[in-house]
């Protein structure tokens, strides 16, 4: 064989092997049977990526219970506004798991300002305070979706000021050749394929219909198309992806529109369609203004994008909250441990700042 | 002494110079044909896996109208792409394979939209079906003035047929180019997986079952007839032809094996029907499933429960509800 040939075997052969160790995934792949023999009811793992998962997916240790007597916190501490009903002992005790739940790093100061801890001008507090709104409403009003094992702050945050999974508007390239039609990308919520970029706009902020499959065989007033079928297949790879899991944990193999032969977890998923846009739009997106004056969080903390490339707020979806487990912390309940995030009042709350 | 060997042979066997191929008088000429151009010549690399000779050509007004008309739609589709990453050559070179030149929306149903928003898609489409069928008649006058038979332009025109279903004909029974597939290669394969998943999994449409058949069925039958001649090769099993009409000791062998190891066997011409009608019949059923699909079935699940076709298996679990039934559900 010539010199030639021998170099361009060797090449081609790196090649392949590159190919191959770069984008195939190592084995082993466990599949555990899920529905009826032969129907492909299957879910796939790999145990080295499980792994991975499971140990991003730790609680926290909880700090010891407060006591619930003595005085309430909104008669000893000064705009006091959302925490109103818990003890003083209780007060203390969510500050302090909330400071280790989302500004470790920066502590307190991250949203008070420690001349004054009463004072709103720190428009971190205002957020937070929002936000502990948000999670009793979570806990309270979407139990289809999050059961008695219910969400904390941390179930989002992690330790992080802003929570790892995110999303905001995508930017496309407008070109005058051709319009942008938000996908023929690689898009990174739908495993890398070709679908759209950003299936959350439509599904998760506006309440576009998600269903695309005909309810009747013969063509009757089914108005989707192809198109709008991978939009909704770009939100579904987004689910797969987010809790970790196949198509078939929450569909039926043979039909992926059928109700009746589809497993349990799809009713709750489809609740939690509805709470991540009720979400976005009654809680996320009505901060936005806040955001929009400190583009980079708070002044003394380290710079870290409050908006998207757009100027819209970062907003929820499914793995904001399950960062790859099909329940957050695998079901583990962390909220029974946190008493005080039950007494949030949702009343309407207002910005104090002393002159 | 070099040695012929069959399977991975590195004898290439060569003229002395370049076949010039068959000489066609006048009258086999037929008009508007013209002669083949250059003498051809021999580049060994070719020679690796197939006759190591190029040339002569023959191009023609069809050929040269079909290339002409194929280079139009592939500068289209390339400038589109190269468009939709703003004209960045690096991020073209890594987006490649995602990037895609998308049929315009539904809204526009079957007329023109803007070039920027679907109507680049139809001129390419156009222009691509043009050198198609171009290129389609070349292969049926070349055949014809080879004096050939005409079974590779059929061939050919199968696959057009299922090109057509797919690109032009379902589009427009459906009332609209947003149907249509676009060009690109991931986005293709995306638009297949959504084409299923809108009309309820073509795992129940018949048509698309009976595709996979030829298709799977063409691999195979090109295994089984390529591996018996290459194994009668040491008794001449690779001149077929002359076995077709004196069956010597090759076809017999060969005969004798299939009978031995599934019972019946295809005969030296047969063998030849059979692997052309799979091939062929691949992209014909495949192009009704598809023409089938959307126009008259718009569920193949729904479709195959309501013809007792769709079995039914236990579950493992309660009956869900559609939430969305509940009266006050969300949308």
């Amino acid at each position: 064989m010539s010199l030639t040939a021998r170099v361009g075997l060797a090449f081609a052969a790196a090649l392949c092997v590159a190919i191959v160790l770069l984008t195939f995934e190592r084995p082993p792949i466990q599949a555990s049977q899920v529905g009826f023999r032969g129907t492909a009811m299957e879910q796939v793992v790999n145990p080295r990526s499980q792994a991975v998962r499971l140990a991003a997916n730790r609680l926290p240790e909880a700090p010891e219970a407060a006591g619930t007597d003595g005085e309430r916190a909104h008669e000893i501490y000064e705009n006091v506004q959302v925490l109103r009903e818990v003890s003083v002992e209780q007060f203390g005790r969510i500050m302090q798991a909330m400071t280790e739940w989302i500004a470790p790093e920066q502590g307190c100061t991250y949203c008070h300002n420690p001349e004054n801890l009463a004072s709103d001008e720190v428009y971190t507090k205002v957020v937070a305070r929002r936000m502990l709104q948000m999670t009793a409403h979570i806990n309270a009003d979407w139990t289809p979706h999050v059961g008695t094992t219910g969400v904390t702050c941390y179930t989002c945050h992690r330790g992080r000021p802003v929570p790892a999974a995110v999303w905001a508007n995508t930017t496309l390239a407008q070109n005058g050749l051709q319009a942008p039609n938000g996908q023929n990308h690689p898009s990174l919520v739908a495993n890398l394929s070709s679908l759209p970029l950003n299936p959350f706009t439509p599904f998760l902020e506006q309440d576009n219909q998600i269903r695309v499959i005909s309810t009747a065989a013969h063509p009757a007033t089914n108005p989707a198309g192809i198109k709008e079928a991978e939009w909704t297949y770009s939100l579904m790879m987004h689910m797969s992806q987010a809790l970790g899991v196949n198509c078939t944990f929450c569909h039926n193999s043979r039909s992926f529109a059928n109700w009746s032969g589809s497993p349990p977890a799809r009713l709750t998923a489809w609740h939690g369609i509805r709470m991540v846009r009720d979400l976005n739009n009654d809680y996320v997106t009505p901060l936005t203004p806040l955001w929009v004056a400190n583009p980079h969080g708070p002044p003394d903390a380290p710079r870290v994008a409050r908006l998207g490339p757009d100027g819209d707020a970062l907003k929820v979806n499914c793995a904001t909250c399950h960062q790859g487990a099909n329940r957050p912390f695998y079901g583990a309940p962390m909220l029974q441990d946190y008493p005080e995030l039950r007494a949030v009042s949702l009343g309407p709350t207002r910005v104090v700042i002393p002159q | 002494m070099p040695e012929y060997q069959n399977l991975f042979t590195r004898v290439q066997v060569r003229g002395p110079v370049p076949y010039p191929g068959t000489p066609m008088g006048t009258a086999q000429l037929l008009a508007g044909n013209a002669e083949r151009e250059g003498k051809g010549t021999f580049v060994s690399l070719f020679g690796k896996i197939g006759d190591a000779q190029i040339g002569p050509v023959y191009l023609g007004t069809l050929g040269v109208l079909s290339l002409v008309f194929g280079f139009i739609a592939f500068e289209i589709i390339g400038l589109n792409m190269l468009a939709s990453v703003n004209w960045d050559v690096v991020q073209f070179i890594r987006q490649l394979f995602w990037l895609a030149l998308e049929p315009p929306s539904a809204e526009y149903g079957l007329r023109l939209p803007p070039l920027r928003e679907g109507g680049w898609w139809i001129v390419a489409g156009f222009c691509l079906t043009v050198s198609i069928l171009l290129w389609w008649a070349r292969t049926y006058r070349r055949a014809r003035a080879l004096g050939m038979g005409t079974h590779v332009a059929w061939a050919f025109a199968a696959a057009i047929w299922l090109y057509l279903v797919l690109g032009f004909i379902r589009p427009v029974l459906m009332g609209s180019w947003s149907e249509a597939v676009p060009f690109g290669i991931f986005p293709h394969l995306d638009w297949t997986a959504a084409f299923s998943i809108r009309y309820g999994n073509l795992f129940y449409n018949p048509f698309h079952a009976l595709s996979i058949v030829f298709l799977y069925g063409s691999t195979l039958l090109f295994a089984m007839h390529g591996a018996t001649i290459l194994a009668l090769g040491r008794y001449g099993g690779e001149r077929e032809i002359e076995l077709v009409l004196d069956r010597g000791t090759a076809a017999e062998r060969g005969a004798l094996f299939w009978r031995w190891c599934m019972g019946f066997n295809a005969t030296f011409e047969s063998i030849h029907r059979w692997a052309w009608w799979f091939a062929v019949l691949c992209p014909l059923t495949g192009g009704i499933g598809i023409l089938l699909t959307g126009t008259v079935v718009d569920n193949w699940y729904l479709w195959a429960v309501e013809r007792h076709f769709a079995p039914a298996y236990p579950q493992l679990w309660a009956p869900v509800v559609d939430p969305a039934l509940t009266t006050g559900a969300p949308r």
